[in-house]
């Protein structure tokens, strides 16, 4: 057993506003510079849909990601004979129109505009060539459904399912899906890069591109089923989601759950055994992969595990955080959160809580046994979003989401602890208060639990004097 | 960092390992690893993450979300912002406010830099070139602008020139002198009420709002409001509780376990806020979506009622219908029924008016009926007692309020002795009688008859019939009580029979089926009953924006009132748009209206000043008798207009410009004719009056003495966002190039004057102070650059939640920009330098209306117009009031920059709550400081910088200096004979400075000019001091009012709550334009609040317009666009009389059929193409609005139907409207 630390988050769909304060101030900090424009390495997307870059969740167009081949494991574009010799051409790169040509205006216009016959305006104009373009997509084409119509069938999430049943104003649902990068055990980008600049640190398990070692083969690009690198045009190098490190690294959580008035993430530590990666992502089904998953995030509580955290060095103030962590509770103990895309096999951290809907029909009432399959949003839907196209998990999650409430409901108006809501989802009472108490009045301490600044080294001292100086000392 | 070869860089060729002595790892196959050492590069995030400081601040206008941001400064370039997230604890049990903001906020720092940014004062190149000319000519600067404004040619020359560009850089001192110049052109020759001010939602930037509020107000200019303006003022609100809007903070909702959201679009328009409705959920709150569309906040609901747009009052009608008859009639819910008796008119009792072989419901009984000899007997309404079954005056009405008897209060008593309010007469009735019910339907109204229990009462006057507010509902409603004698062929048999109220009856207007609604009738009620009121229903735009707006609202308000849920914490009411609430409301009108030196301030309503000012009515069809009851007696007027005059006649409404002379020359003319008192003015102005030598201006608004004159705009854009009819506005008030396509209508005022033909261009000068080249700064005259929000001092409050934070400055204001309050002081500077030479000392005449409020709340219990021979015209009781002024012009700057005497001489207060404040006086003198040059201003407090006003308001503020709480109490104490102090006492010693809010928010202290009570262990929820305490509500019973019954309300049949359909606007002729051939639809055009903007701040961040789609966008249905061959992304011409709109098409299968969205303050400066319709460039959303003005909100003098400024009055309605949508195909871009 190698115990590793991932710092994980959790986000709870079944809250998530679609407000997209979340990637407001990541780009602002983040990717707010010439280069970087397009990228937004967190986005929310409006889910039926078929996302930014389009239809990244296709496999079949992108190729990333990993697959078996004869029971091994390996990277879905091919592996490492196939990436030499193909290192000059790419073919599964999505073009920019994929991700979105982006743009700007010429506002001093408005402002300095002579007299004219008519009104000044201004039109849009790219911000890679400066010529004026027409806008075609962009990286939230469509937000609350916008033209979902005729983007809809695409969507790959509607396997077993007939999308024009749900693509019409009286069946029509619809949830949010904030994505970033997964921040993966087994990360495709990883084992994509030819020049080995991305990799994922030992402390947190953040995964990063080395931008002094990146040669711009675009290879991670490609190779991420999630499409969370990018490449900037102007440095030549790829950049991508950095958990907000230098911000973690002094215990404050990332931006994205900062600022996320929804208050649905959750970021923690996990543990996890990392002699069992390849086990788990090569699991025999793609539906075995997040039960595999699963089974090599270690239970922190667990004397045997701190043993031998701690003899592999973890420090107390790490395990302590992963003892308190929200996302184990939610991921392992309380299975609420589930993975995306499992089938990709590249084991990601960044899970969610599935959404409740309205229901479809008119019911007497949201208590009926069979509720789940009353939703507007098919299990089915979720199940391959979620849990590569078994439905069991997401079933228990729903139900579970909904004992809570008809818990509480009881108690408050009632007056009466329903055992037998508890009871029928397999959680005691303390268990439904605890998870109500996480999904309902969570404040941000609890909703992030991260050791502060977890440096180590033995030179700390000489550090407080010229940490920030960089190179030029 | 280290140098490295190529061949280190690839990773077959790279070092293993480092200095720190951790070990590279390989897992899964050796395909991934984990890499812990070589990582100095990552410096290079940290470095950008690195800052030098944050400072506390927010943003300031036209956002209700009030979110505390820290502001991040490196190297002196102000960067990003992040929220913050220290708001002081909601206590054990509640989620926090946490953290507070939004996309559009956090892209704020967008504009700071941006080259859409006003860096430099701009003139018009036309003007400027005039004015430098004239100026080289005179040297005068009156003189110089006489010579262009009065001349017609050069007049028209610059006039024609807005909005195409063309400006050039100016300085302060030239843009300041020109301004100077209009103004005193202006109140020289025409009055200083032909100068207007427009700015809205003080509460998010109050010293902002103050700033030219205050230079306005001191020099005689009026206000406009926005808040009835904009549609989002409930007139339902004031009409039922006499309160312009209190409500919920939203962690009030977590407390709630039924929520109705019905029309308000939490997670997108109350972002920071939505948490708490979607965490309510799993406390067990259940939660029913009313939306037309799969709304975002419907994703949170358990059900769904896809109700039609505007077709909500059936759906609540029939709603209540079950209601009623589940829980009042079929069983009786004790606690409703004690909720009835006590909070609500329905025990009250009505006087029935004979109607042919029917009855008419009329006025509330009243004491002076029965002849009851008490002070106000005709204000004070009746209720019959079944402890000893007789009618007595219960404690709490209006006339209690203003007869200082110390019995307005809740209590349950007349004169001391319990009474027991009998809800309904069935059980013992004299008789039982038919009542007729007008029914309204989209086409044609009618009307029903229902069957009452009476009561016969010998009056002096004779016998009348009489019957309660509760009897009238029910036989409204057609629910028959099983004491009576027969049904009428009107009542329903059942639910499922379709005959009005049932939900039966409402399936086919809605298209909810009747199963849901029984329902959640159910649902609602039952929660209700079972948690004592705790049902919530959260209202907004969907539902309020629409004409009948009051009407919806009332039928939706009465489900929350009949189940006891209001000032219930997490029940009740929960209005959700355009709320503003300045919490130290007093003490900021104070510094704002410059009541500190003069009032009363001139303040107009702005539905009705646009209407005039814009010529709007010239083209309005829409027939009064059309909107009339069928069972009115009364001629209804000719015209939507002549309501308004007569409202302005009779004191109910302001109107501005007052007269049709300049009131400092008809003071003059006084004076001259032997006037030597303030009476004597008043009276020759009177007599003036009723000879009709003197008329209101608003009888001839098309004269050129009566035009607006100059017009400011500051945290406003008023063309590019609010301004219903925008082409009509282009036209009349601008003189520009329009796609005005409507005609003058055939229907005609009696009251007014017609001219031909229609004046275009009647502004002089218009004015924008902004941090940016908005649509109102592009067709403005003179824009001045404002500092952005986190460039200044100011507080900041909303309803949302209760604190109040800062304004900070992170850095000074870039280029030539100055803060609102500092550009004020530029231009009042200059004007009180003019004014020494042109103006002097002079006296004003000011008309206001008869206030709510004031003792003018009583002064029509009869509707008599004088102008018509019934009665005399007696200011501030048949007029409006009449105080002469003395204005002071020359110290106008002065006075501007001190706190003036009356704040300590007279006192502070509002609604009606007065104190005074000489301690608070005194120590503003060591806070902020006091005035050292010499002069009138000498020795008084400062206000000369931003951080003063904001110190000035915060000592004044029972909201925020506990002393000052506990003192405001003493007055309603006295009037209600109640002992409320205590709601108070526990913060009596708390005074919040500035600073202190910079460290923190700060949570504000109960008042007594607020409903609801602040306190550690709750949330705050409106009315909870009336129901608790027992002070009454603001209104004619004193109680939460179902019946209203002012004349004009039962002629126009909205006495009851009724269900009134959206506008037939086909026969209103708003499609009535030249078609071309092809495939067109018609749609009703929806205006909802946007998602990537607040308002049309934030629609040009270059992050929003990329969030989506870029530019002007209109949503429609798959099935509209299949009709008309569009695909998504296709341009699309939106077109009406009105004008003309371009916009990219988003269809959605979330659009019902038949709607079409465009989400509300779209600018017509990006990606607008030109309309081969129009010629002209596409407008803005609202190119195809106009301005429909509703009769019934414009009544005044009568109890809680009695004008305030932003409190009550007509609103500025859109969503009836109706488009034609067709493909627009290649568009062209009209680049010269």
């Amino acid at each position: 057993m190698r115990i590793k630390v991932q710092y994980a988050m959790v986000l709870n769909l079944d809250k998530c506003l679609g407000c997209h304060t979340c990637s407001i101030p990541c780009k602002n900090v983040w990717t707010n510079r010439k280069g970087t424009e397009y990228m937004w390495f967190n986005n929310v997307e409006t889910k039926p849909g078929i996302g930014y870059p389009r239809s990244w969740e296709n496999q079949r167009v992108h190729r990333g990601g990993w697959h078996l081949n004869a029971g091994r494991l390996e990277l879905k574009a091919g592996g490492r004979v196939s990436k030499g010799l193909n290192i000059f051409h790419n073919p599964d790169l999505p073009t920019i129109d994929d991700y979105y040509e982006p743009w700007t205006y010429n506002y001093e216009r408005l402002v300095n505009s002579p007299q004219r016959k008519h009104q000044p305006s201004i039109q849009p104009q790219s911000q890679l060539t400066g010529e004026p373009i027409k806008l075609k997509w962009g990286p939230n084409w469509e937000d609350d459904l916008a033209g979902v119509g005729e983007t809809g069938p695409g969507d790959v999430n509607f396997k077993d399912l007939d999308y024009s049943v749900y693509l019409k104003f009286r069946n029509i649902f619809m949830f949010y899906l904030p994505r970033l990068c997964e921040h993966c055990l087994n990360p495709a980008c990883v084992a994509s890069c030819p020049s080995g600049a991305l990799y994922k640190r030992d402390e947190d398990g953040i995964v990063l591109v080395d931008q002094e070692r990146c040669r711009g083969w675009r290879y991670c690009v490609s190779g991420c089923p999630y499409k969370k690198v990018y490449f900037n045009w102007k440095t030549g190098r790829s950049e991508k989601c950095i958990f907000c490190y230098p911000r973690i690294e002094a215990g404050l959580t990332t931006l994205c759950s900062h600022s996320c008035v929804g208050r649905i993430r959750y970021v923690g530590v996990l543990l996890y055994d990392a002699d069992r990666i390849l086990e788990a992502a090569s699991a025999p089904s793609d539906q075995e992969v997040y039960p595999a998953h699963l089974g090599i995030l270690l239970d922190p509580e667990d004397p045997e595990i701190q043993k031998v955290a701690a003899a592999q060095g973890i420090a107390d103030s790490i395990l302590s955080a992963a003892t308190r962590s929200p996302v184990y509770r939610l991921i392992k103990k309380w299975k609420l959160a589930l993975p995306l895309h499992p089938e990709f096999r590249t084991l990601p951290m960044v899970w969610y809580i599935p959404p409740l809907s309205p229901v479809k029909h008119h019911t007497e009432s949201i208590q009926e046994q069979d509720f789940i399959d009353n939703l507007r949003i098919p299990v089915t839907y979720l199940a391959n979003l979620l849990t590569a196209g078994d439905q069991a998990p997401v079933r228990l999650a729903l139900k579970r989401l909904s004992a809570v409430r008809r818990f509480m409901r009881s108690q408050r108006i009632e007056n009466k602890v329903d055992r037998e809501v508890s009871e029928s989802v397999g959680l005691s009472e303390k268990t439904i208060e605890e998870i109500f108490r996480l999904l309902s009045l969570a404040r941000l301490e609890d909703r992030t639990v991260l050791p502060r600044a977890p440096v180590k080294g033995d030179n700390l001292f000489d550090s407080r004097g010229t940490c920030g100086f960089g190179d030029s000392i | 960092m280290l140098k490295e070869s190529f061949l280190n860089r690839l990773r077959f060729f790279r070092p293993k390992a480092n200095a720190r002595g951790c070990q590279e790892e390989k897992t899964a196959d050796n395909w991934a690893e984990i890499r812990c050492g070589q990582r100095e590069w990552e410096d290079f995030y940290r470095r950008r993450w690195q800052y030098d400081k944050k400072v506390r601040s927010t943003h300031g206008v036209n956002c209700t979300g009030s979110c505390s941001w820290d502001v991040y400064v490196k190297n002196g370039i102000l960067v990003w912002e992040t929220q913050n997230t220290d708001y002081p604890d909601c206590g054990e049990g509640y989620p926090n406010h946490e953290p507070r903001g939004c996309p559009r906020g956090a892209t704020y720092s967008w504009y700071t830099y941006s080259p859409v940014r006003l860096k430099y004062p701009l003139i018009r190149s036309s003007l400027m070139e005039m004015w430098r000319e004239a100026l080289g000519q005179c040297q005068d600067p009156l003189e110089a602008w006489t010579s262009i404004i009065e001349d017609p040619e050069k007049r028209r020359r610059f006039h024609k020139d807005r909005g195409k560009g063309g400006f050039v850089r100016s300085s302060w001192d030239e843009a300041a002198t020109i301004t100077a110049a209009s103004l005193i052109h202006t109140i020289k020759k025409y009055g200083p009420d032909r100068i207007f001010g427009f700015t809205p939602i003080p509460a998010m930037s109050m010293v902002c709002y103050a700033s030219g509020a205050r230079f306005l107000s001191l020099i005689g200019g009026s206000m406009i409001s926005f808040y009835d303006w904009y549609c989002d003022l409930p007139p339902s609100s004031p009409q039922i509780w006499g309160e312009q809007t209190d409500v919920p903070e939203s962690a009030d909702w977590y407390e709630s376990t039924y929520m109705i959201v019905w029309g308000t679009n939490v997670p997108m328009t109350r972002t920071p806020d939505a948490h708490f409705y979607t965490e309510a959920r799993y406390r067990g709150a259940r939660v029913t979506a009313v939306a037309p569309d799969y709304a975002e906040y419907v994703k949170f609901a358990d059900t769904w009622l896809p109700a039609t747009a505007g077709t909500d009052g059936a759906l609540a009608m029939a709603m209540t219908h079950v209601i009623f008859k589940e829980f009042y009639m079929d069983r009786q819910v004790d606690y409703f029924m004690a909720y009835a008796k006590t909070y609500t008119d329905l025990p009250f009792v009505v006087v029935l008016e004979p109607d042919n072989d029917t009855w008419s419901p009329g006025r509330f009984l009243r004491a002076s009926d029965l002849d009851l000899k008490s002070k106000n007997a005709q204000w004070k309404t009746m209720l019959y007692n079944a402890a000893d079954a007789s009618f007595c005056v219960p404690n709490g009405s209006i006339g209690f309020r203003w007869s200082e008897e110390g019995l307005w209060n809740l209590k349950l008593e007349e004169n001391g002795k319990q009474i027991n309010p009998l809800l309904s007469f069935a059980s013992e009735a004299d008789v039982w009688e038919k009542v007729s019910f007008p029914i309204f339907e989209l086409h044609e109204a009618s009307s029903r008859i229902g069957i009452t229990p009476v009561k016969k009462i010998q009056t002096p006057a004779g016998e009348i019939y009489v019957t309660t507010v509760f009897d009238l509902m029910a036989a409204h409603l057609g629910i028959l009580p099983i004491q009576a004698p027969e049904a009428t062929a009107d009542y329903p048999t059942g639910y499922e029979d379709p005959r009005p109220y049932t939900p039966a009856w409402q399936e086919p207007i809605t298209g909810v089926p009747q199963a849901d609604v029984i329902r959640v009738a159910r649902e609602f009620a039952d929660n209700a009953e079972k948690t004592r009121g705790k049902s919530m229903i959260l209202l907004g735009a969907g539902t309020n924006h629409w004409y009948h707006s009051d009407m919806i609202y009332r039928t939706i308000i009465g489900m929350t009132t009949l189940c006891g849920c209001q000032g219930v914490n997490g029940g009740g009411w929960a209005h959700y748009v355009g709320q503003e609430k300045v919490r130290p409301q007093a003490a900021w009108s104070q510094v704002a209206f410059g009541s500190d030196w003069i009032r009363p301030p001139r303040q107009q309503n702005g539905t009705s000043f646009f209407y005039f000012a814009t010529d709007q009515w010239r083209y309005d069809n829409f027939n009064p008798s059309v909107l009339h009851s069928p069972l009115s007696k009364t001629a209804p007027a000719r015209h939507m207009a002549d309501y308004n005059v007569i409202a302005a006649r009779l004191g109910w409404l302001p109107s501005y410009p007052q007269f049709d002379q300049n009131p400092l020359e008809l003071c003059k003319e006084a004076m001259e004719q032997g006037a030597t008192s303030d009476e004597e003015i008043i009276a020759y102005a009177v007599k003036q009056l009723k000879s009709g030598k003197l008329k209101f201006a608003i009888e001839d608004p098309d004269n050129p003495a009566n035009f607006p004159r100059v017009l400011f705009l500051w945290r406003a854009n008023l063309l590019g966002a609010s301004g219903k009819g925008h082409e009509y506005f282009l036209k009349h008030l601008l003189g520009v190039e329009n796609a005005v396509f409507n005609q003058d209508s055939t229907l005609r005022p009696e009251e007014i004057k017609w001219r031909n033909p229609a004046p275009e261009g009647k502004l002089d000068l218009l004015v924008t102070m902004e941090l940016r080249m908005s649509t109102s700064a592009l067709y403005a005259d003179i824009a001045l650059p404002a500092a952005g929000w986190y460039e200044m001092h100011d507080l900041n409050t909303t309803d949302m939640h209760p604190f109040i934070h800062p304004f900070n400055p992170a850095i000074d204001p870039p280029w030539e920009s100055r803060t609102n309050w500092d550009q004020f002081k530029t231009i009042a500077e200059k004007f009180s330098e003019l004014a020494a030479v042109h103006l002097g000392n002079v006296q004003d005449l000011v008309a206001t209306p008869l206030m709510h409020d004031s003792p003018g709340e009583i002064a029509q219990p009869e509707v008599n117009d004088w102008r018509k021979g019934q009665g005399e015209p007696v200011p501030g009781e048949t007029l409006p009031n009449l105080t002469v002024i003395q204005r002071d012009f020359p110290n106008a700057h002065k006075m501007m920059t001190a706190l003036g005497p009356l704040a300590e001489k007279v006192g502070v207060g509002s609604k009606g709550v007065m104190w005074n404040a000489s301690d608070e006086y005194e120590s503003l003198k060591k806070i902020v400081g006091t005035i050292d040059k010499e002069g009138i201003s000498k020795g008084m407090p400062s206000l000369e910088q931003g951080k003063q006003v904001a110190e000035t308001i915060l000592a004044l503020a029972p909201e925020t200096n506990g002393e000052v709480a506990v003192k405001s109490w003493a007055g309603v104490e006295q009037k209600t004979g109640l002992s409320l102090q205590h709601l108070s006492k526990a913060r009596q010693g708390v005074k919040f400075r500035f600073d202190d809010l910079t460290v923190q928010p700060r949570k504000i202290i109960t008042s007594p000019i607020w409903s609801g009570i602040e306190s550690e262990e709750r949330r705050y929820s409106p009315f909870v001091i009336n129901i608790e305490e027992k002070v009454p509500f603001r209104t004619l019973t004193g109680r939460a009012q179902f019946y209203l019954d002012h004349q004009w309300m039962r002629d126009f049949g909205e006495h009851l709550p009724v269900y009134r359909p959206p506008l037939d606007m086909v026969t209103l002729e708003s499609t009535n334009v030249k078609r071309n051939p092809g495939r067109e639809i018609i749609l009703n055009y929806l205006t909802p609040h946007s998602k990537w903007s607040i308002h049309s701040t934030y629609s040009d961040t270059l992050t929003m317009l990329t969030l989506f789609r870029g530019g002007e966008a209109i949503w429609i249905s798959d099935e509209d666009a299949k009709k008309i061959d569009v695909r998504d992304n296709d341009w699309l011409e939106c077109f009406n009389v009105n004008g003309v709109v371009m916009a990219k098409a988003v269809i959605s299968p979330r659009i019902p059929e038949g709607n079409a969205f465009m989400y509300h303050a779209q600018e017509r400066l990006i990606n607008t193409p030109g309309s081969k319709r129009s010629g002209l460039r596409g407008g803005t959303h609202n190119s195809v609005t106009r301005i429909m003005v509703k009769p019934t909100h414009m009544i005044g003098g009568y109890a809680q139907l009695s004008y305030g400024f932003n409190y009550y009055g007509p609103v500025g309605s859109q969503r009836d409207e109706i488009i034609v949508v067709r493909k627009a195909g290649e568009v062209e871009w009209y680049e010269d």
